[in-house]
């Protein structure tokens, strides 16, 4: 194709467009309500992945040591389990450390306090509370922790005890549970989104069929296939950076109106933050959806029509 | 110029063609005439090649249509020109574009369409419609206009399938006019109608067509059925 013609296909699809009045505007609407469909999409699956995350950072396992183990050899296991690839993060609190947080939180609990004085001294151990990348991983964790022990110098671990034990029934349902929800939310995801093209298609389509006796009438007065497709799919696009511009302006009063609403419920995950602070990535998904969406659906759709 | 060799068309089990032989010379003016359903259109679609012979072959000058893949039919296509009954403008061009797309179609450059398309839309009596849709015009202007966008490449051969059906008598009158005008400046024409005053003010060769077969061809203009 040389200039001369690209131009002239340009030309000719923007024209159909404007043109095409109450085809075009139904068209857009139909494409507008099925990107708006793949945006919700995206903010669902941000919801998912920040809703998921939250309930994975409040999973996490702790290393109690024995009252004689000496800092260091904590500090020594701490940096042993940092440089596990499946560890995400490891914190050391020292048994005075501890201590002053147990009398914070019991500030007000006059019995408590007067009990921890009675006791003398600081019943409380030094701990690393270790949170893994993925719940699923702390039983590997745990089983680093049982067979590479850290002596003491007298000859016995240093490790008193690690709560994995008590905790591992919770952690393994909430890791079936994250894994669950990630599935069905993919499925789900998958399933509007497949929907979504399948409504797009079907409009594309039907704007062609329209179309159909003038398609025949440019093959029968010469018009290559190339010179017959290339302005149907312009429109085609067109429709689509239309309707996703549409969508791109709508986002904006929409997630705030909505996020403002639902952040509470939501555990801090704001809509309106989230479109902000995530523009480039919803406009890229969103706009290159709606170019192929209009460029392919209107190559499919225009191919049966091409045979006269 | 064109040939059909023992042409046979069916549909199924219905024949719609049966062993037509027919040829026509350059700048003849052939009318082809016969009842609704004789099989004129589909005369007229294998030269088009919109349908392809059961048995037989149809020439066009030296080319076999049957022999065109379909990468190729646009540039046959760009000899003909074509008019309908129902005119089939582009609905959303302009009476100007319409002509111009036959242009653009066969690759003239934007000055040789500039120049060209107010000429024939003078010559088809419409300059001052150019800017008119296909629905702001009159049926006998829509066919003026695809009879512009039939001639604008200068082709070998016009087909005009019933291109006065849908036109009372004065746009008849007008558009056989301008045919017979086409046709004086040597472009073959043929066009299929079972109007006899349309026949009659042609005068040229009449091809009568019954149930399929060539039943009669008459050099003398004379419409018989």
């Amino acid at each position: 194709m040389n200039w001369m013609i690209i131009k002239r296909v340009l030309m000719s699809g923007s024209k159909n467009f404007v043109r095409g009045g109450a085809v075009s505007a139904a068209t857009v609407i139909i494409m507008t309500v099925t990107l708006s469909i793949i945006g919700s999409l995206i903010f669902l699956s941000a919801l998912l992945t920040f809703t998921l995350t939250t309930i994975k950072n409040k999973v996490d396992v702790s290393a109690y040591f024995v009252t004689s183990a000496a800092e260091s050899d904590i500090l020594a296991v701490k940096s042993q389990l940092e440089k596990l690839p499946q560890v995400e993060q490891v914190v050391y609190t020292s048994a005075e450390a501890a201590l002053a947080a147990f009398r914070d939180r019991h500030a007000s609990d006059q019995l408590t306090l007067q009990a921890l004085q009675a006791l003398g001294g600081n019943p409380l151990d030094a701990s690393l509370e270790i949170r893994a990348k993925d719940p699923s991983e702390y039983a590997s964790v745990v089983s680093f922790l049982e067979s590479s022990p850290t002596l003491s110098s007298g000859g016995v671990s240093i490790i008193d005890r690690v709560n994995y034990a008590q905790n591992k029934e919770v952690i393994d349902r909430l890791s079936l549970a994250i894994q669950a929800t990630r599935e069905i939310g993919f499925a789900v995801v998958l399933i509007f989104a497949i929907a979504s093209i399948l409504i797009a298609f079907a409009t594309i389509r039907l704007a062609i069929y329209i179309a159909k006796d003038e398609i025949a009438v440019m093959r029968l007065v010469g018009a290559s296939n190339a010179y017959v497709q290339g302005p149907f799919i312009v429109t085609g696009v067109i429709t689509g950076v239309v309707a996703a511009t549409l969508v791109l302006l709508i986002l904006w009063p929409v997630t705030w109106y909505v996020g403002a609403k639902t952040t509470a419920w939501f555990g801090g995950f704001s809509l309106a933050a989230y479109y902000g602070g995530h523009f480039p990535l919803v406009f890229s998904i969103i706009m290159l959806s709606s170019i192929v969406l209009g460029g392919v659906a209107s190559v499919l759709a225009i191919r049966k029509y091409l045979n006269v | 110029m064109i040939y059909f060799d023992k042409v046979t068309k069916q549909y199924g089990d219905t024949s719609v063609l049966e062993d037509i032989t027919l040829s026509v010379a350059p700048k003849e003016f052939v009318s082809i005439v016969g009842h609704s359903g004789a099989g004129k259109t589909t005369l007229l679609k294998l030269l088009l090649a919109e349908e392809r012979p059961t048995e037989g072959s149809v020439f066009f000058e030296s080319i076999d249509v049957n022999d065109l893949p379909n990468s190729a039919l646009h540039h046959y296509r760009r000899k003909i020109g074509m008019v309908f009954q129902d005119f089939r403008l582009i609905p959303n061009k302009t009476a100007y574009e319409n002509i111009a797309f036959a242009m653009e179609a066969a690759g003239r450059t934007d000055d040789e369409i500039a120049s060209d398309v107010p000429y024939i839309l003078e010559l088809v009596n419409l300059a001052d419609k150019a800017r008119h849709f296909p629905t702001q015009l009159s049926g006998g202007e829509q066919q003026r206009i695809a009879i512009g966008r039939a001639i604008v490449n200068q082709p070998d051969l016009i087909v005009a399938d019933e291109p006065t059906g849908n036109l009372d008598p004065i746009n008849t009158y007008e558009i056989v006019e301008i045919l017979k005008k086409i046709n004086e400046l040597g472009t073959t024409i043929i066009i299929t109608t079972h109007n006899k005053g349309v026949v009659d003010a042609v005068g040229g060769r009449v091809v009568t067509i019954d149930r399929g077969r060539v039943v009669r061809d008459d050099t003398s203009g004379k419409y018989i059925l």
